[in-house]
């Protein structure tokens, strides 16, 4: 589904008009621009390439490749499926106009390291009992059984790093737009830290009526 | 974003130890009324848009606390009747005092 490149700003509040207050995250999106598009008959599947951003130093090949859009520098290039490659030509930009205000969609981030954790926080095992002698406080317990299989499973969960993963969140509602600084806020949280780059998608799936 | 927001609407000066009376606009039944609120104000937390203050009041020997959101569109008008004069800006010692001890002194 077609989206766009932006940054997570902050996370503030906003109030409706009947006092009620929702939590928000502010993300900035500056626009994006259409470096390639990529068709079932080329390419064995239909999508575009955008990117965004600055940086003082690119690869040459890549400095080649977004020339053909007008670019002269760029950070961030994602590629995003469509199933219209027809309505889209190379060095169009795109911002906020393809969102409106109440839409639902879905967000995508890195979320935040948190280094190497145990099982209770990082697969919310519920660990040992703290009192009554036991010494098994935050342990994982038993891992498996003994001669047979003489083994461990495999993807059995354990301790280790933790976040730094790409997660998504569906249907997020925009609660409001600003156009004249590229600036939306979007109820709820997102993955990742500030200032990083997230990817806002038009809702996957129309979800079924219950 | 929100910066305009909190220049937008013009709200009074006033800090903890103040008696001020709020404005609460209460939808009651479909149609909305505004109410009174005067008390001692305890406690100013947050920054931006998301600021809160709390105002105390005794009631019938029955203290009532209500928190407000300093940027609530609910709020129509806030007045302040009297500066209190205070030497901490939380001031949850009053939670535990009656009568002549929980007055604050004017500020001059």
């Amino acid at each position: 589904m077609i989206g766009l490149i932006g940054k997570k700003k902050e996370m503030t509040q906003i109030f409706a008009e009947d006092g009620i207050v929702f939590p928000v995250t502010i993300i900035e999106i500056a626009p994006c621009v259409v470096l390639q598009v990529r068709t079932a008959k080329r390419d064995g599947y239909s999508a575009v390439q955008l990117g965004v951003g600055k940086k003082k130093k690119i690869p040459l090949p890549l400095k080649g490749h977004i020339k053909k859009a007008k670019l002269e520098t760029v950070k961030s290039i994602f590629e995003f499926r469509i199933s219209d490659p027809e309505n889209y030509r190379v060095g169009q930009k795109m911002n906020v106009d393809i969102f409106s205000e109440g839409e639902l969609i879905d967000v995508s981030g890195v979320s935040k390291g948190k280094g190497f954790q145990g099982v209770v926080k990082r697969h919310g095992y519920s660990g040992g009992p703290k009192t009554h002698g036991s010494t098994s406080h935050r342990v994982p317990g038993s891992i498996g059984a003994s001669a047979t299989p003489a083994r461990v499973v495999k993807g059995k969960k354990l301790p280790g790093r933790m976040g730094g993963n790409r997660v998504t969140v569906k249907n997020l509602k925009i609660v409001k737009i600003e156009k004249d600084n590229n600036q939306l806020a979007i109820k709820g949280a997102i993955p990742g830290s500030r200032n990083s780059i997230v990817l806002l998608r038009k809702k996957s799936k129309e979800r079924k009526k219950r | 974003m929100n910066k305009k927001e909190t220049e937008k609407k013009e709200i009074p000066v006033f800090n903890s130890g103040d008696t001020i009376q709020v404005f609460v606009q209460i939808q009651e039944g479909g149609k909305t009324r505004v109410q009174r609120f005067q008390g001692t104000v305890i406690k100013k937390r947050g920054a931006g848009i998301s600021q809160t203050f709390t105002v105390r009041k005794v009631t019938q020997g029955i203290g009532i606390e209500r928190i407000f959101p300093l940027f609530s569109p609910n709020i129509e008008d806030i007045k302040i009747i009297r500066r209190g004069k205070t030497r901490r800006a939380k001031l949850y010692y009053l939670r535990e005092r009656k009568g002549k001890k929980a007055k604050i002194k004017e500020a001059s």
